[in-house]
Order: structure tokens, then sequence, then C-alpha cells
């Protein structure tokens, strides 16, 4: 079954990951999606009814820690890195709110 | 003898008995980086003399006053630039993050600084950590140091080409789905991917965080334990490492083999092997038979099954690990936009690379609504089957042996013009991943032109003992592998 | 003729744990502090920092669990909701969505009169996101991530309720049982409990429901009712016009009394959950549900039951006394040093009321110590002081919690409890003021006020009343 990639899927997708291809990228990304789901859709040969989906490889839980504050402020570790900073904050395009 | 000819341990030894300093081996990588840096492009970021000198001496004197005893002390590393490092800039070889300068340090990189380790620079890699080649960084590809007209393999390709020329004594490189394997089978070096949860991840810049591993490059097998040996911790900022109990893997560095049972999966020496790679992987294989060990066939069906279910679970999960890249708190930020969902539009479409996009795209589909059924959780009902038949194989065999990679290191711009079949060069190593296992390539040979082949040995969960010892017997019998023609440049 | 409608109103109630550190790392979760003081490389989403779950964010969220009648899920675990917004530092939420750490829940609420059970869908445990701020010099938002990565459990009942009062009803229950149970203060001002109202209307009768709304930004009781109130207008008249409700998340704005929506076409609302692979799944197992369980305090409607029999108070005293665990505390703690559960009852009800009204102030923040009323009253029960003194000493616990004792002594307040010494003064005011003394003997009884008052100014007040009055008697009547 060839799975094909519409302007809309490709358009959505864009919307969820945010990335914004140009009309050329576009094309292609429809081309390589589609392929590699035609190549995914090979799973449906394996019958996997009653399987549980395995996320976890081995059974390893509850993994905590202890309620004991540690942390102390390293604010100017913090904003280091920062694009652009304000006032001991990070500086972003406005936010509609 | 150059010191560049000798293993990490070796010179570790060297250093230790004071018959060589720590600042000449710093400077006889640094000469070797001089030298040949400029056509492999194996680093994104060699550090400045001045402090790499400045720590050596450092290291030097807690050597000198028996601070550090340990085998790798004032031993010169390279480390694959996805993992932070406290100062000293991290890109993932992406636009993205080409100004990041972390504040705190991977937990493997510290515990090889406690060890005494020198770091040298941050190796090359594919994007992200995304590809086979090294070819997807955005600073450039690294060529292969036994021959420039081909690929170091990737992602971890520039820790490997950087091991191979001789450019460090030892590097990290991070394993998802075959990127520490088959670069080091391309580059004729010692590549280990430990069980997952034994090398903490912290401070692994993620790409799939339920697969990502670190683990050694190396020369041989003897450097391969002792980095393993070192970097190996349970890490309580890692909810996904283990507390194991056995973390000195050099003891497992015997020369025996007698009654090990060896499983030969048929179909990992189906279709589309490279001849001269399986004749080179079945003849070391007769060679720890002769040894002693048993080797039998068996089928491991669900093979093909695998690199489908990798995208999947890979890709799904790099879409949300990446999406903290968005030119809010580190890294590029898009200059010129318009409001804030067209600031992180561009700065994200301008900062990644094309393969990038690819894979966070197909991981941005498979998880949205209406397909996760479909796709994630079949992946995820895969893996477990997957593993199954892995579990099945180990209750009748201590390892097994296939090859690292269908091929030898392919021509530069071979293989991104068809990223499926770049994709499909992942099959012999992307299960080990989806089930969690440790998996070792050690160099078995050269095809016609030259280029390295590796045979890659698994084993169980927990079991490196194991895969080390047979790798350790194999290289004895072996005997030293061909000096890579990159390392001679200073000699 | 119009038809009849009736509204369906379901709550997504939000509650911010009360643990010292967040839920993946271990910064403070304290309120306040200048920007960004209180992060670190997890709760800020750098590169490499991985994510390492508090136990108590799980134990309070099967305390709550428990108090509401939930069925516990005894293999649980964490998944990534994925979307872009600022103040989320991973661009992904770090929530439960296929396996919640609890569900089938209820809560037993009373309005008019009437009981009715609110049956809750399933609590989950989440982080908080930071703070955006508007900053009008650059006309940009600036990002504060001190309070990302706060626990909180998200609490989800079942479209259940069909008035304010009913929901109003449930807030106050949920609030009350988190409350005793030292999970959360559930303060809505401060934001440590938020209620997302899900609202639809239907004709009555009908079995289907309406397409549903989501309002958020409800900071008070008060605000929430105007809001169903508002919402439920809204939907109606569009309903009436022939048009239809279109499923949407709105943002309530108290000031105008009504709700905009909140949304972009940027948020596709596809949040693309998956479990995450950072973290490893909860395993409660029965013998720490026990322990859990073990440890559960008396909830509201048991201490009601438990005031009655065993301190025999009144129902009006036990319904303000148990109306906040601080209050229930404040009592419990004090009458277990006094054994006088209707006279400490009367401190808390009349003076201390009296305090938090005079002052303005909430319940939650009376802040003197139980010891030191208990004292108090001791010496009152002693005539150390009086009890008009007592008053005057308390005020200074209230608002200083002072030690009485120690109070008394320094300003000189104890009782005058010599009677010689107390008749030599009286004495004395009846010499100096014959004709208060005749007026009484004149059969005025009245004019032994006078003389009272005059000994209480002389005494500055430490002297007991009751003694004076019958040494004045005595001393008269001779």
């Amino acid at each position: 079954m060839a799975n094909v990639i519409t302007d809309e899927t490709i358009d959505y997708v864009g919307i969820l990951a945010k990335l914004e291809l140009s009309d050329e990228e576009k094309e292609q990304a429809k081309k390589d999606m589609a392929n590699m789901l035609d190549y995914i859709d090979m799973l449906n040969e394996l019958d996997t009814d009653g399987v549980e989906p395995m996320s976890h490889v081995f059974p390893v839980h509850n993994v905590f820690r202890e309620d004991v504050v540690v942390n102390g402020d390293t604010r100017d570790k913090i904003l280091k890195n920062a694009p652009e900073k304000k006032d001991g904050s990070f500086m972003v395009p406005k936010t509609v709110d | 003898m150059s010191l560049l000819n000798i293993t990490a341990v070796e010179l570790g030894r060297k250093i230790k008995a004071g018959e060589v300093t720590v600042a000449q081996a710093c400077k006889a990588a640094l000469e070797q980086i001089k030298a040949t840096e400029k056509e492999l492009n194996c680093y994104v970021r060699v550090l400045d003399e001045d402090v790499i000198m400045e720590r050596a001496a450092q290291v030097q004197a807690q050597i000198d006053a028996g601070e550090l005893t340990g085998p790798l002390a004032g031993v010169p590393v390279a480390i694959k630039d996805n993992m932070c490092t406290e100062g000293i800039t991290t890109t993932c070889s992406s636009k993205i993050l080409y100004n990041f300068n972390p504040t705190f340090s991977s937990e493997a990189v510290v515990n090889l600084e406690k060890a005494g380790a020198v770091i040298l620079g941050k190796t090359n890699m594919d994007e992200f950590a995304m590809g086979s080649t090294t070819e997807t960084s955005y600073f450039g590809e690294t060529k292969n140091p036994w021959n420039t007209e081909h690929v170091p393999g990737g992602s971890s390709g520039g820790s490997a080409a950087a091991v191979a020329s001789g450019e460090c004594f030892y590097a990290l490189g991070s394993d998802t789905g075959g990127s520490i394997r088959q670069p080091a089978s391309f580059c004729g070096i010692v590549g280990m991917k430990p069980t997952y949860g034994t090398v903490s991840r912290y401070g692994l810049i993620a790409y799939g965080s339920s697969l990502d591993q670190i683990g050694p490059m190396t020369k041989d097998v003897s450097d391969c334990a002792a980095v393993l040996e070192t970097i190996a911790s349970h890490d309580s900022k890692d909810s996904t490492s283990f507390q194991r109990e056995d973390y000195d893997f050099t003891s497992a560095l015997i020369d025996d083999v007698n009654g090990l049972k060896i499983g030969i999966p048929k179909d990992y020496f189906g279709d589309g092997l490279d001849p001269e790679v399986r004749d080179a992987v079945l003849n070391a294989v007769k060679v720890l038979e002769e040894k002693g060990a048993v080797v039998e066939e068996f089928d491991l069906t669900m093979v093909p099954y695998a690199i489908p279910a990798y995208y999947v679970i890979a890709s799904a999960e790099a879409s949300s690990n990446l999406s903290r890249f968005d030119g809010v708190k580190y890294g590029y930020r898009s200059e010129d936009f318009n409001g804030l969902h067209n600031m992180y539009k561009k700065t994200r479409s301008e900062g990644f690379g094309a393969e990038v996009k690819r894979r966070i795209m197909l991981g941005s589909f498979v998880l949205s609504s209406g397909y996760y059924d479909a796709y994630y959780l079949k992946a995820l009902r895969t893996k477990a089957l997957i593993k199954q038949e892995f579990d099945k194989a180990f209750e009748k065999y201590d390892i097994i042996i296939g090859p690292a990679a269908p091929t030898t290191a392919p021509k530069l711009g071979d293989s991104l013009s068809d990223p499926l079949k770049m994709y499909l060069g992942d099959i012999y190593t992307i299960s080990v991943n989806l089930a969690g296992l440790p998996g070792i390539s050690v160099p078995c040979g050269r095809d016609k032109k030259g280029l390295p082949i590796g045979i890659q040995m698994l084993a169980d969960c927990f079991k490196e003992k194991t895969l080390i010892r047979a790798a350790y017997s194999y290289e004895q019998a072996r005997g030293a592998f061909d000096v890579c023609p990159a390392q001679k440049g200073v000699n | 003729m119009a038809k009849h409608y009736e509204t369906v109103i379901g709550l997504e109630v939000h509650v911010e744990l009360a643990t010292k550190t967040k839920i993946f790392c271990s910064c403070s979760t304290e309120f306040g502090g200048a920007p960004n003081t209180h992060t670190c490389p997890v709760c800020t989403g750098m590169p490499g920092s991985l994510p390492v779950l508090n136990k108590q964010v799980v134990e309070y969220a099967m305390a709550v669990g428990l108090a509401t009648n939930c069925t516990i899920t005894q293999n649980c675990k964490f998944d990534r909701k994925n979307y872009f917004y600022p103040d989320n530092p991973q661009n992904y939420q770090i929530s439960q969505l296929y396996l919640p750490i609890c569900c089938n829940g209820h809560v037993d609420i009373e309005v008019d009169g009437k009981e009715k059970a609110v049956r809750i869908h399933e609590i989950h445990m989440e982080e908080d996101a930071g703070k955006l701020i508007h900053d009008p010099v650059t006309d940009c938002s600036l990002v504060d991530f001190n309070r990302s990565g706060v626990p909180l459990i998200e609490i989800v009942s079942e479209p259940d309720m069909r008035s304010a009062d009913e929901v109003i009803a449930y807030l106050e229950k949920l609030r009350l049982i988190i409350q005793y149970l030292g999970a959360s203060d559930c303060k809505l001002q401060e934001g440590s409990m938020r209620a997302d109202v899900n609202l639809s209307v239907r004709e009555y009768g009908s079995k289907e429901f309406g397409t549903r709304t989501e309002m958020k930004n409800l900071n008070s009781f008060k605000a929430i009712a105007r809001a169903i109130e508002g919402e439920t207008e809204r939907q109606i008249d569009l309903l009436e016009d022939g048009k239809q409700v279109i499923q949407e998340t709105r943002r309530w704005d108290d000031d105008e009394e009504y709700s905009y929506p909140m949304r972009s076409k940027e948020d596709a609302q596809d949040y693309r959950y998956f479990p995450d692979p950072d973290l490893v799944p909860v395993i409660i197992s029965d013998e720490w549900l026990n322990e859990v369980k073990s440890r559960q305090p008396e909830l509201r409607d048991d201490k009601m039951i438990r005031y009655e029999e065993e301190f025999g108070l009144p129902e009006y005293d036990i319904e303000i006394l148990t109306g906040t665990k601080h209050l229930a505390d404040l009592f419990e703690t004090t009458n277990e040093i006094v054994q006088k559960p209707k006279e400490v009852s009367n401190w808390l009800m009349g003076e201390t009321m009296r305090l938090v009204k005079e002052q303005d102030m909430d319940i939650e923040d009376i802040s003197f110590s139980p010891e030191h009323l208990a004292t108090l009253i001791q010496m009152i029960d002693k005539g150390e002081i009086n009890r008009k003194v007592g008053k005057q000493v308390f005020e200074e616990i209230f608002k200083e919690d002072i030690e009485p004792a120690a109070y008394v002594e320094k300003h000189g307040l104890k009782s005058m409890n010599d009677e010689g010494a107390l008749r030599t003064t009286i004495e004395e005011i009846v010499a100096n003021n014959p004709k208060s003394v005749e007026d009484y003997n004149a059969g005025k009884k009245k004019a032994i006020g006078f003389l009272v008052g005059q000994t209480m100014r002389a005494t500055k007040g430490k002297a007991d009343p009751g003694m004076v009055n019958k040494i004045l008697k005595e001393i008269l009547d001779q």
C-alpha cells in the first residue's frame, strides 16, 4: 500500500513540529515521509495481537528522589546562554494571553 | 616508535612509570591533530593548547602526588559533541546549538575527569546523532582516515576517525542505533555499546532516550574495558541508570573461549551483505572456533523489522526531545521573525539540517492524533517481540556474532541521496538498541580497497564481561591490527 | 415560549502540592523569590538534563485519591504532553494520560439540604509551567521558571454538577479534604488551587450532552460563579439564535464578565502524548498503599462526629472549628494541654475570630502557638490574672505570639490575690469616699459600683472584681 502525504498533512505536521518548509522542501518532505511510511507498513506483516507495547526494556521501577532542597540560586548560569534576556528573565516575543 | 602507536592503557602505564609525561602525550596528540585535522575534520572544536597543557600539568601533579592511580590518568581523550562539557561549547554538530556553552558536564565526562583524563576537544558527528556517515554535520563532514574519499561512518564518525588517526588516544561515542559500532567498524577500531542503563545519560543531549547509550571507542579491547570501567556508574540523576554488581570490566580480559557457545544468525548473512565482509567475519568466527568455542547457526527472523520499528520509536522520541531547541533559552535564534510562533518556526527551520527535520516530522506524524496506535504502539509491540527473540537466543548462546555493517565505508556523498538506503545500513546494529543489549565491534580484516571490516559480538543484557572475554580472545589470536595510514603522518 | 435549559458542568482542578521541592528536581517550591532564582538545568529544560521523580508527590497524590474514594493505579506511568509555549521549557509537559495514579472516585456534597455525589474521573500528577510577564518597555514577554516543575495534581470530575452552588460546594469540599491531608494549602488567589470549568447546556430532559467549552483563569469562588452564569448565558444565546457552540478553550475576563477564545491556529491541540522514556513506571505495592492509608489523618466528617462525642461541643462550634484544618489543629493542641474543650472553643470562636476579622486576615494565617493560649487559659483558671487582663494578653499572643507568663510578669499584670493588701486598699478608698458610703447606707446599693471602679483603678485592673465586691460589702455592711 502506497502512502500519499498531502499538502495539508505536511502543513499540519509543520505546525506541530514548528517547522516552516519552502515549497521545494515540502515536496521532498512529502516524498520522504511517504517512502518511510511505506517501509514502516512492513510492520503490519507481524501479528502483534496480545503483545504488550514495550516502552522500557527492563523492569526497573520506583526510582525516586527524597523531598529535600539541594539546589540553590544559579540564575546566572541558567541565563548564560539565553539569546535575549532582561531583568533576570528570558525574553521572548510577546505572548498573546 | 611514535607515542601515537601505543594504546591508552599502555600510555597510562608509561605515564605512571614516569617514562612519558602527560604534557608529552598531549603534545603528541596535538601534533597529529595539526598534521591531519585539516583533511579529516574529526573535531568540531579542539581546545586551546594552553587550556590542554594547563590541565595536563594539573593531572601530572596529581599523578606525581599519588592521587591519581587509575589506568587512564593523564591519557588525552576526545568527546563526542553531544555530551555536555562544562565551559566547552557543545553543539551536537548543529547550527541550532552553534554557541551553546553547557553549565555542567555529562556524568560520563565527570567520571573520566575524576580518573585523570585530559580532554583534547569535541568530535564531529551527524547532526544530533541522526545519520550513519557524519555527513549531516553543520560543521562539514569527517573523512575516513584510511581513505579520505570515504565516510568514517556515523554518527560517532569524528570520534572513530580521531582514534584511528591518532588525533586522540581514545574517545567517547554514543550509540542509538549503531552509532558507535558502525563507525568503529568503518575506521578499524574497537567500539562498544554497553547495556542500556550502564553509563549515565545525564548530560548526553538526547536523540532517542530509550535507545541512547554512551560507550568507549578505543584502539583495542583492553582499552575498551578500561574506559568502560571508568565511565560506567550508577547515577541518581538518571532514572534509567542501574546499580550494577560488576563494574570491574577489566577483570574479564581473559584469553579463553573454550566452551563458549556462539550463535550465528543466518539472517545476518543474507542478501545485501558484501561478500568480503561476510568472509572476514566468518574467518574471525573460525578463529574463535579453533580456540574451543562452540559455533552454531540459528534463525533471528525479527531482524528486518527492527529498522522500521526503530525509525518510528527513535523519530517519535526525537521529535519531543528536540522541541526544546526553540530559540528561547539557548542556542540559535532567527534574526528575522514576526511574533512568537514565527520565531519558533524560523529558528528551527534555519537551525536544523535536512535529516533532523525529516526525523522530527516523521516523529511528530507517528505520534499525532489518529496515528499513535497504528505506528507508535505497533513499533513498541514489535520491540517487545524483538526482545523476546533475543531472550530466547541467549538461553542457548553466550554470544551472537555477525557483521557490524553490511559493507565497508561507502564513498562520501553516496548515502545522503537516498535516506532509506542509508537506514538499511543499520540493519545489524539497530535491534541491539531496541533490546537494550551490549554489543562490541572489533576490527577483523580489510577489503580490497584497504577499508577496515568489523565483527560485531552481542551478549545478553549485563553480560559485558562475556563480550569482553570473547573480543579479547579473538584479538589475541588475530594479532596487532594494521596501523591506519593517516597516523603515519608524523612518523 | 422559551425553552428550559440545564447547565452541565465538569471541573478540572489543579492543586499545587505542598512539597518542599519540585516534582523532578531538587529546586525549592517556595513562593516569591526573584525571577529564575529557584531553577536548575532540569526545570529550565537544559540539554542533557533528566528528571527524577519526587517520592512525596506520589504519596500526596495517593493520599488525595484515597480521601476521594478513588482506585489507586498500582502501575502508573508518566507521559509527555507536547506543545510549544515559552512557559514550558522543554516544550513538553510531563503529565499522565494513559495510566493516571487515581481513578473512579467521588466526593459527596450537600447543597440546600440535598446530598449528591460528584464522581471523579481521574487524578493525575504533572508539572506546573513557568510564568510569563509582559514587559511594557520592550513589548516582549519575560519568562520566569521559578514555578516550572512545581508539582500539581489535576483532579478531573465527571460532568455531574448542574449549578454554580454545586460547583462551589464541590470545590470547598475538595479544598477541605486536601487541606486536612496537608497536601496543599489550596489558595485560589495565589493559584495553589485552580479550577477550569467545562460547561455545556442542554434542554431539560435531554439525555445527550451539548457541546462544551473549557474556561480558564478563574481566580476566586466568586469569579467561578460569575463565569458559570456568564458562559451559560452565552451558550443559551447562541442556541436560541440557531447558532452552534464551538468546542474550545476560553479565557474568563472577570472584569468584563465575559469569556474569550484562547487559542490561535498555531495551536493544533494535538498533544502527541507518549510514555516519557526518561522516567520509569511507578509501581505501588499493597504494602506501600496500606502504609499511606494508615498515615491518613482524620478528615472533617470523622472529626465532626468525634468533637461531639468526645468533647460534647455544640454543633455551631464544631462547624466553625473543623471548618479549616488549621483551626481544628489549634483547638486540639490547646485542649490537649488544658482539657477544657468549651473554654478553648470560646477563645477560638470569640477573641480569635474577632481579631481575624478585625485584621482582615485568613484563618490559615493565624500564627500563634497553641501552647501560649493554653498557658493563658490556665493562668485565668488559677486566678493569676483576671479575664479582662486575659483578653488584653491574648491580643499580644495573637499578634506577637508572646509567652503569657513572662509577659504578665514583665508588665506587672498579676491579680492582687493578697486579701490583706486588697482590704487595706479598699479601706482607704472607703475612708476617702464618705459620700458614696453614705449613699450606700441610704439604700442606694448602686453606689458600690463607683467604689469597685475606684478599687480597680487603684490596682490597675489587677484585682479580682469578685473579691473586691466581697470585701467592700463586708466593710460597708459592718
